[in-house]
C-alpha cells in the first residue's frame, strides 16, 4: 500500500508522510466506529425502545461473551492464526463449570474448572500448531468436531442444571448497576490492550505475525509466542464457557456456544484486524463486536423476521469490511 | 497522458539516424500531494541501450511504472511508441503496444513451468482445455534464441534465479516487444550470470530493440549503455553519450554533490600479531551446501566473504547464526566457545546477523522503526513483568536515527514508507542495540542508494574501530575489497583462499575473482 516498490518518496514528503501514517492508524483504531455509529443513530430513529437505558444494557450484555470470544480471536489473527474451536470450547467448559459446580461445598471452583477446561484445550491447540506445525485452520478444525463431542459426552449428552449456581451473579448479577458480563468484558479487552501494546510479549505477537521468519532471525521463540495465543483464546472461550452457563444456570453441549467462532471472527474483521497477521487492534475488536450486537438486537427490534437477519447481519459484514478495505487502499497510496 | 496532438517526433538529442522507438515528454506524476516525477523526458531509439540512473527514490521505478501503464501519469504529459501515442490504460495495453518490463523482483509463478509462465494470461486453450504441447513449442525458439539451457516443461522452481531471469526475459520477448525495460537485472547474479545477460542484452540490441536498463551499478552501466539518464528528485538531470561517460561526473548528476571519497576505505595493516582472535569458526558444515568452513576475524578487522551467488556464503552465515541446523562447526568468541542452535543463542553470544533480504528476512514493514529498531532489546530493558519501557524504546530510537542518520520525520512511522537506504540503517540499528561483539552483515548495501551506501561503509568501519569484530558478505567485488581489511573466497560451500591488504599493495578484485572462480585452485592458500 505505501509500498512503492523500489521508489519510496518518503525523503522528501515527510509532512505527508506522517499525516498519511495518521490517517492510516486512526482508520486502522476508529476504522469501523462511524459504521457503529451510525447503526446506532438509525435504529434509534427507527425504534424509540433502541436507545433506552435498558434496552442499551441488554445489548451490551449480548455483547459480552461475544467480545470475550473475539479478543482471544484478535490474538489468535494477529499471528496470521485463525481458531474456529472457541464455541466448541466454550461449550465443554460451561459443561466442566456446572458439573463441578454441584459438588456441595466446591462450587465457586466451577469457575476454575471452566477456565481449566478452556486453557487445556487451547493449550492442545497450540501445542499442535506450535510443535508438530499443523495449519491453524485444520488444527481447530479438528478440534472445533472433537471438543463438541467431549461436550456432549461429559453431560452424557443431556442439558445440565444447577438452579444453586454459586457463580450465577457472574451471569444475572450487576456492580453499581453495569452487569458483571459487562465488566468482564471490558477488563479482557483492557487486559488484551496491555498485553498487546504495553508488554514485550504483545510486541513479539505482532513480530511474529507480521513476519515470522524475522521474527525467529531477531531470536524471537515463534513457537512459544502461538502456543501463547492459542492458549489465550483457549483460556477465553473457557471465560465465556463460564459466563455462559452462569447466565443460564445450565449448558447443553449440544446446542450451547454452536457457530460462536464466526461471530468471533466476524468481530476481528470488522474491527480491522488484518488476515495476514501483524495488523489490528483490540479496540477494533470491541468496536466489531458492538456491530454485531446492536445489529442483531436492532433487528430484533425492528421485528425484521429471524431468517431476513442472518441475511442483513451477513451483507453488512461484507459490506462494511468492502468500504474499509476501499477507503484504506485510497489512503494508503502514498 | 493527452494523446490528442499529433505533432511529429521531436528531433533527436543526436544526429544519429536511429528510429526513436520510445518518446516520453513531460511526465509528472503526484501521489497524494507529493510531486514524484516533474516534466520529465526521455527517448529512447531502436537498438540502443539507455541506462537509467539516479538514487532509490530519484523517479526511475516510477517512470517506468508510467511506461508499462502500471501508473497513470497526470495529465499534460506525451508517450509515444514509434511516433505512435500511448493510449496506455493498464500493463496489458502496454504489453499489446510493445512495452516490456521486467521488474527487479522476478514476478514468476515457481511452481507452473516455464512455458506456462510465458504465456501467463495468454495461455493457448484447444478445445476451452489448455493446450501445453502448443505453448511448449511456441516457447522453444524464444529460450534457443536467449541459449538457455532447459526446456520450456521445466518447473521454474527448480530453475536458478539466474535461469529465471531468462525465463523473465523469453516472456518479454514473446509479446515481441520495441522497447523491454530491465530494473536491476544483476542484483541476484553472480558476475558470471550477469556477463552471459549482457551477451544476451547485446544480442536485443543488436535485433532493434531499445532496452533501458535501470542500474546502481557503474560498471556494468560503463559495459552496456549507449546512452545514460540520469534522474535526481524526480526530475531529469540530463543524459550522457557513451563517449562522455565516467564515474565522478555521473556520480555528480546522481547525488548532485562531489562523492570524491566514495569506495575507499583506509587500510589499517594488522600490527604484527598483537591484534586477539575475537571471533573464530572452525569447521562449520552443513549437510549439503557448506562443507567444513573454518576462519577467524581479529580485533577491529573487517571480513569479506567473497564468492559467486551459490557458493554457500550465506548459508554459512546462517549456519554461524544458528538459523539453520549445522551438522558440525564450533564458534569461539574471545577464546571461549559459544554453542549456538538457534538465534536467540547467537544474540546471547554477542553475534548478530543482518540478512540479505531486508524486506523478507528483516523487517517488520508494518511496524514503526522505534519498534523495529528495539525488537531485540525490549526483552531486557523491559519493567518487572515483561511491561514494554517506552521511555527507553524512544531513547534508543531518537539515538540510533541520530547517529546513523536515518532520514525519518519521527520515530513512529513505518518502515515500510522509508527508503531502502534508510531501511537498512533502520536493520543496522536494530544489530547495534544489542551491542553485539560480531557483525554478521550480509549483502549490507543491496538495493540501497549511493549516498546510503557510503554511509554503511562509514558506519562498518566505526563498528571495527570500536573493537568489533566485522564480516561483509557481499557480491560486489569493488564494495567487498573496499571495506574490508581481509577478504576470504569461497567457492562450493568451500572457503578456497584468503586475500589481505598489505600497506601499499591493496586487494585487487582480479586476485579475489580468481580464487573465486575454479581458474584460481593455484592460487588456493
Amino acid at each position: 500500500m505505501s509500498e512503492v516498490a523500489g521508489d519510496p518518496i518518503a525523503g522528501k514528503s515527510r509532512e505527508t508522510v506522517t499525516h498519511a501514517q495518521r490517517m492510516r492508524a486512526m482508520f486502522q483504531y476508529a476504522g469501523m466506529l462511524p459504521v457503529l455509529i451510525l447503526l446506532c443513530i438509525g435504529f434509534a430513529i427507527e425504534n424509540g425502545r433502541f436507545a433506552s437505558l435498558t434496552n442499551i444494557s441488554i445489548v451490551l450484555q449480548q455483547a459480552a461473551i461475544n467480545t470475550v470470544l473475539a479478543a482471544g480471536m484478535t490474538f489468535v489473527i494477529l499471528t496470521a492464526g485463525i481458531d474456529l474451536s472457541v464455541g466448541s470450547i466454550l461449550a465443554a467448559s460451561a459443561m466442566g463449570a456446572l458439573l463441578v459446580s454441584k459438588i456441595h461445598g466446591l462450587g465457586m471452583l466451577g469457575i476454575v474448572a471452566g477456565l481449566a477446561v478452556g486453557l487445556g484445550f487451547g493449550l492442545i491447540n497450540g501445542l499442535l500448531i506450535a510443535l508438530v506445525r499443523l495449519p491453524p485452520f485444520i488444527v481447530t478444525l479438528g478440534s472445533l468436531t472433537a471438543v463438541r463431542g467431549m461436550a456432549r459426552l461429559m453431560g452424557s449428552d443431556t442439558t445440565i442444571f444447577n438452579a444453586n449456581l454459586p457463580f450465577a451473579f457472574i451471569g444475572n448479577g450487576t456492580l453499581f448497576g453495569v452487569s458483571w458480563l459487562v465488566i468482564i468484558a471490558l477488563i479482557v479487552v483492557v487486559l488484551s490492550w496491555f498485553i498487546l501494546r504495553r508488554t514485550v510479549l504483545g510486541t513479539r505477537i505482532y513480530a511474529v505475525g507480521g513476519n515470522p521468519d524475522a521474527a525467529r532471525l531477531t531470536g524471537i521463540k515463534v513457537g512459544v509466542i502461538l502456543i501463547f495465543v492459542y492458549a489465550t483464546s483457549g483460556f477465553l472461550a473457557g471465560l465465556g464457557g463460564v459466563m455462559s452457563a452462569a447466565r443460564l444456570y445450565a449448558a447443553n453441549g449440544l446446542q450451547l456456544g454452536q457457530s460462536y467462532e464466526l461471530d468471533a471472527i466476524a468481530a476481528v474483521i470488522l474491527g480491522g484486524t488484518s488476515f495476514t497477521g501483524g495488523i489490528g487492534s483490540i479496540w477494533g475488536t470491541l468496536i466489531g463486536a458492538l456491530i454485531i450486537a446492536i445489529l442483531t438486537n436492532g433487528l430484533v427490534l425492528s421485528g425484521v423476521s429471524d431468517i431476513w437477519q442472518f441475511i442483513v447481519k451477513g451483507l453488512v459484514i461484507i459490506g462494511a469490511v468492502t468500504l474499509d478495505r476501499y477507503r484504506l487502499d485510497h489512503n494508503g497510496r502514498t | 497522458m493527452e494523446p490528442n496532438e499529433t505533432v511529429a517526433s521531436a528531433p533527436a538529442l543526436d544526429a544519429k539516424p536511429k528510429s526513436t522507438a520510445l518518446e516520453m515528454r513531460g511526465i509528472s506524476k503526484t501521489f497524494g500531494s507529493v510531486r514524484a516525477l516533474t516534466n520529465v523526458s526521455l527517448t529512447a531509439y531502436a537498438g540502443e541501450i539507455h541506462a537509467l540512473m539516479g538514487e532509490n527514490g530519484a523517479g526511475k521505478s516510477t517512470l517506468m511504472k508510467i511506461l508499462s501503464g502500471a501508473y497513470h501519469a497526470d495529465p499534460g504529459g506525451e508517450i509515444r511508441i514509434d511516433g505512435k501515442p500511448l493510449q496506455i490504460g493498464s500493463p496489458q495495453a502496454g504489453r499489446r503496444s510493445g512495452i516490456a518490463v521486467i521488474y527487479q523482483e522476478l514476478a514468476l509463478a515457481p511452481n507452473l513451468t516455464v512455458a506456462e509462465n510465458m504465456f501467463l494470461g495468454e495461455e493457448m486453450r484447444r478445445g476451452g482445455m489448455i493446450d501445453r504441447a502448443a505453448m511448449n513449442a511456441a516457447a522453444r525458439p524464444f529460450l534457443e534464441r536467449l541459449s538457455a539451457p532447459f526446456s520450456p516443461s521445466a518447473k521454474v522452481i527448480s530453475l536458478s534465479i539466474a535461469e529465471r531471469q531468462l525465463v523473465e526475459i523469453a516472456r518479454a520477448l514473446a509479446g515481441h516487444p520495441h522497447i523491454l525495460v530491465m530494473d536491476e537485472p544483476t542484483t541476484c547474479l553472480s558476475a558470471r550470470e550477469a556477463d552471459k545477460l549482457f551477451a544476451i542484452i547485446r544480442q536485443l540490441r543488436s535485433e532493434g530493440i531499445a532496452i533501458i536498463y535501470i542500474s546502481h551499478r557503474m560498471g556494468e552501466v560503463y559495459e552496456l549503455s549507449d546512452r545514460v539518464s540520469v534522474l535526481r528528485d524526480g526530475g531529469m538531470v540530463g543524459t550522457l553519450m557513451r563517449a562522455e561517460l565516467n564515474a565522478p561526473t555521473l556520480v555528480r548528476m546522481m547525488v548532485g554533490r562531489d562523492e570524491s571519497s566514495f569506495y575507499k576505505k583506509e587500510h589499517r595493516p594488522p600490527e604484527e600479531g598483537h591484534r586477539k582472535t575475537v571471533f573464530e569458526v572452525r569447521d562449520m558444515a552443513d549437510v549439503s551446501r557448506v562443507h567444513g568452513c573454518s576462519f577467524v576475524v581479529r580485533e577491529g578487522e573487517v571480513l569479506g566473504i567473497a564468492g559467486l551467488v551459490g557458493s554457500g556464503r550465506t548459508e554459512l552465515a546462517r549456519l554461524i547464526y544458528g538459523a539453520d541446523p549445522k551438522t558440525r562447526g564450533q564458534v569461539f568468541i574471545e577464546g571461549q566457545e559459544k554453542h549456538i542452535s538457534n538465534p536467540r543463542d547467537a544474540i546471547d553470544a554477542g553475534i548478530v546477523y543482518l540478512t540479505e533480504d531486508r524486506k523478507v528476512l528483516g523487517l517488520f514493514l508494518d511496524m514503526s522503526i522505534s519498534g523495529n529498531l528495539n525488537i531485540n532489546v525490549i526483552g531486557e530493558d523491559s519493567l518487572t513483568g515483561g511491561v514494554l519501557n517506552l521511555a527507553a524504546a524512544r531513547r534508543r530510537a531518537a539515538a540510533a536515527i541520530q547517529k546513523l542518520g536515518v532520514r525519518a520525520p519521527n520515530a513512529e512511522i513505518n518502515v515500510g514508507s522509508l527508503s531502502g537506504g534508510n531501511q537498512q540503517k533502520v536493520l543496522l540499528s536494530r544489530l547495534l542495540e544489542s551491542k553485539p561483539k560480531v557483525l554478521i552483515l550480509d549483502e549490507p548495501t543491496r538495493g540501497v542508494d549511493v549516498g546510503a551506501k557510503s554511509e554503511i561503509y562509514r558506519i562498518i568501519d566505526d563498528l571495527a574501530r570500536g573493537g568489533a569484530a566485522v564480516v561483509v558478505i557481499s557480491s560486489e567485488l569493488p564494495e567487498v575489497i573496499g571495506v574490508s581489511d581481509r577478504v576470504v573466497v569461497m567457492r562450493d560451500g568451500h572457503l578456497v583462499g584468503e586475500v589481505e591488504a598489505h600497506a601499499g599493495a591493496p586487494i585487487t578484485q582480479e586476485a579475489v575473482m580468481a580464487l573465486a572462480t575454479d581458474l584460481a585452485a593455484a592460487h588456493a592458500a
